[in-house]
């Protein structure tokens, strides 16, 4: 188990090198810079010695290879830098932003799972019934929805017409906030493990095993809670792991429609403000999340199937 | 008369497809008795192995019982319900399968997959299940079986996941065990080994064997009877020495003459080894008459017309030919 983990770590570090080197020089060929970003807008003159000043200071005029090689050396020692527009560490804003974005994911992916993997099976043990129609078709327009105008019909229906929940923002925290962003940003995982789950289960139920198990003289229920939930698990699994760690990156239209203080809608802002350092530290959280949970989903198929084992 | 431990009578099996229905069996009948090792022989696709699923009651979609009996020790099972057949299945009937890569759960220890059955059929709690398994596994000669119950399939060899399997079968002591090609996926060598291990234990307990293969010769040399298939109909059946000696159905002539056999080239010379012209119709274009009749090197007319009755040989024998005798 530790070796398992001690050779995904490993190949874990050539990747965020890669993502790294990716992200910077994608802002390098950009155009515009955060300095020139302040002129554009009209509001501001400012005075072109006072810009050649924070240019030089900003280091934006050195030669790219040397900006890139600060960067790099920086990143590894922990320290991404300090925002051109807060002039607060980037770290710091990152550690306020990162517990709002997990809280978010990890209830859409709670939302997505329970209701997405239960439909999946209730779909796969009765193919054809109403329930398998309704949860395919169910399944089917939740993958379609843009998570934008689902969220923002979340608002108008629980929000504004029932006032049920509130319709934007952190609140204290608290669930009633959490709820409608985690579903708007959970929807379409959940369609997505709902299709899953019914192809898997419907898979195993056809496998040779199960027919073995059958002549045992076992009951249905116990053929699919002996044999079937472990093997169609194995699947369902590795879409859990995929639609889990890309979530965060997901959540950037959601935190935003939701005024959700987390990493999207940081990354967002920065973006707009041509704010390298934030966005780069933004853009390496998400990653950082992908790789974790992909390593954590590695770790559960050495748990669950006896047949993968990393040499 | 005794009353035989298996009755199978007039078993038709319905397969839907193509919005027609189809007769993927029909008019299969036979008998086995206490204890008695039978065979049923045929080619892929001549509905042996269904025959096998409608016996266990374990038909499914798009294959269905369309009619006969199946009577186990005299009580009729073709209606039985889900639950009722359950209580047989494991318990009175076991099966064995043709894959051992497949028919083993890959997620489970083997010996919880046999404990399995002390647990579902015995009541025993998990424990003492797991204690039976180990001795299972030991009458099957698995090696280090204290070890072996917790090896998953994947650690196991063919012939050792085929002894499990066994092991699984006879767990419970059935009456009666159906074997579906249970050597076909293996090497030859580990065949014999098989074959002869469930044989002995099979006698060992006094368990009905319904043997199921396309090899003629294994059949023959396991079973007291063999009954030869072919495109879902019962052709002959005859006692196993009698098969080779005079096979009666120009099908069954067929198998015995294209079965290579030990000094032959030192009589005849080198001669090539004889084969069935043709192949297997497909379900859905069985042709009229009998079944046989386009690949058939004695056919005439009324083949083509007319099902052929059964016609009886001696020692309970029977065959279905326009042309016999």
């Amino acid at each position: 188990m530790l070796l398992v983990l001690g050779r995904r770590l490993a190949n874990v570090i050539p990747t965020l090198l890669a993502v790294i080197a990716l992200v910077f020089l994608l802002f390098s060929v950009l155009p515009g810079s955060f300095i020139s970003g302040m002129n554009e807008d009209g509001r501001s003159t400012i005075d072109p010695a006072v810009m050649e000043r924070m240019r030089k200071e900003m280091g934006l005029d050195d030669p790219l290879l040397e900006r890139f090689g600060k960067y790099v050396a920086a990143t590894v020692t922990g320290d991404l830098g300090t925002s051109f527009r807060t002039r607060e560490p980037v770290t710091k804003m990152l550690s306020n932003r990162i517990w709002p974005s997990l809280k978010l994911v990890l209830a859409a992916m709670t939302f997505a799972i329970a209701v997405g993997v239960t439909l999946g099976f209730l779909a796969a043990l009765k193919p054809g019934s109403w329930i398998d129609t309704a949860s395919m078709v169910g399944a089917i327009s939740g993958l379609s929805l843009s998570q934008f105008w689902f969220g923002l019909m979340l608002m108008y229906l629980f929000a504004l017409k029932l006032q049920w929940l509130p319709s934007f923002g952190y609140g204290d925290g608290g669930l009633r906030h959490l709820i409608l962003p985690a579903v708007a940003l959970g929807v379409g995982p959940m369609a997505l493990l709902a299709r899953t789950t019914r192809a898997a289960v419907l898979d195993v139920l056809n496998a040779d095993f199960v027919r073995t198990a059958r002549s045992k003289g076992m009951s249905e229920r116990r053929v699919v809670e002996w044999h079937v939930l472990r093997n169609a698990l194995v699947l369902v699994i590795t879409i859990v792991g995929l639609q889990f760690g890309s979530l965060m990156g997901q959540a950037v239209v959601v935190e935003k429609l939701f005024a959700w203080p987390g990493v999207g809608s940081l990354m967002v802002d920065s973006v707009f403000q041509r704010d390298m350092p934030t966005v780069q530290g933004c853009i390496l959280m998400i990653v950082l999340f992908f790789l974790a949970i992909n390593t954590l989903v590695d770790l559960a198929y050495v748990v669950i199937d006896p047949r993968i084992r990393y040499q | 008369m005794t009353v035989p431990l298996l009755k199978v009578d007039n078993l038709r099996i319905a397969l839907a497809g193509d919005g027609a229905t189809y007769n993927a069996v029909e008019n299969v009948s036979f008998e086995i008795g206490r204890g008695e090792a039978f065979g049923l022989v045929g080619e892929s696709g001549c509905g042996k192995s269904i025959t096998a699923l409608a016996v266990m009651g374990l038909l499914r979609r798009p294959l269905s019982l369309g009619g006969g009996r199946i009577a186990l020790d005299g009580e009729e099972i073709q209606d039985a319900s889900p639950a009722e057949m359950r209580r047989l299945r494991g318990k009175r009937i076991a099966m064995i399968f043709q894959e051992p890569m497949t028919a083993l759960n890959p997620l489970s220890p083997v010996g919880k997959q046999i404990a399995e059955m002390f647990v579902l059929h015995e009541g025993m709690g998990w424990n003492e299940a797991m204690d039976r398994a180990e001795e299972a596994l030991r009458q099957v000669r698995v090696p280090s079986p204290e070890r072996r119950i917790k090896d998953y399939p994947h650690q196991l060899s063919g012939g050792m996941r085929q002894r499990v399997m066994i092991a699984i079968a006879l767990a419970c002591g059935p009456d009666l065990l159906v074997a579906d090609e249970p050597t076909t996926a293996l090497d030859v060598t580990v065949q014999a080994e098989i074959i002869d291990l469930m044989a002995e234990l099979c006698a060992a307990k006094g368990t009905a064997i319904l043997m199921i293969s396309h090899d003629l010769g294994l059949v023959a040399n396991m079973c007291k009877r063999v009954a030869v298939m072919y495109a879902g109909r019962i052709v002959e059946s005859q006692a196993a020495e009698a098969i080779f000696a005079t096979p009666s159905h120009p099908y069954t002539r067929g198998l015995v003459d294209s079965l290579p056999r030990l000094g032959e080239r030192s009589k005849r010379g080198r001669q090539r080894l004889r084969e069935i012209s043709g192949v297997v119709p497909s379900i859905a274009a069985y042709p009229a008459g009998c079944r046989f009749n386009p690949r058939c090197p004695s056919v005439t007319d009324v083949c083509r017309e007319m099902v052929p009755e059964a016609t009886p040989l001696p020692a309970e024998g029977l065959v279905r030919c326009h042309h016999h005798g």
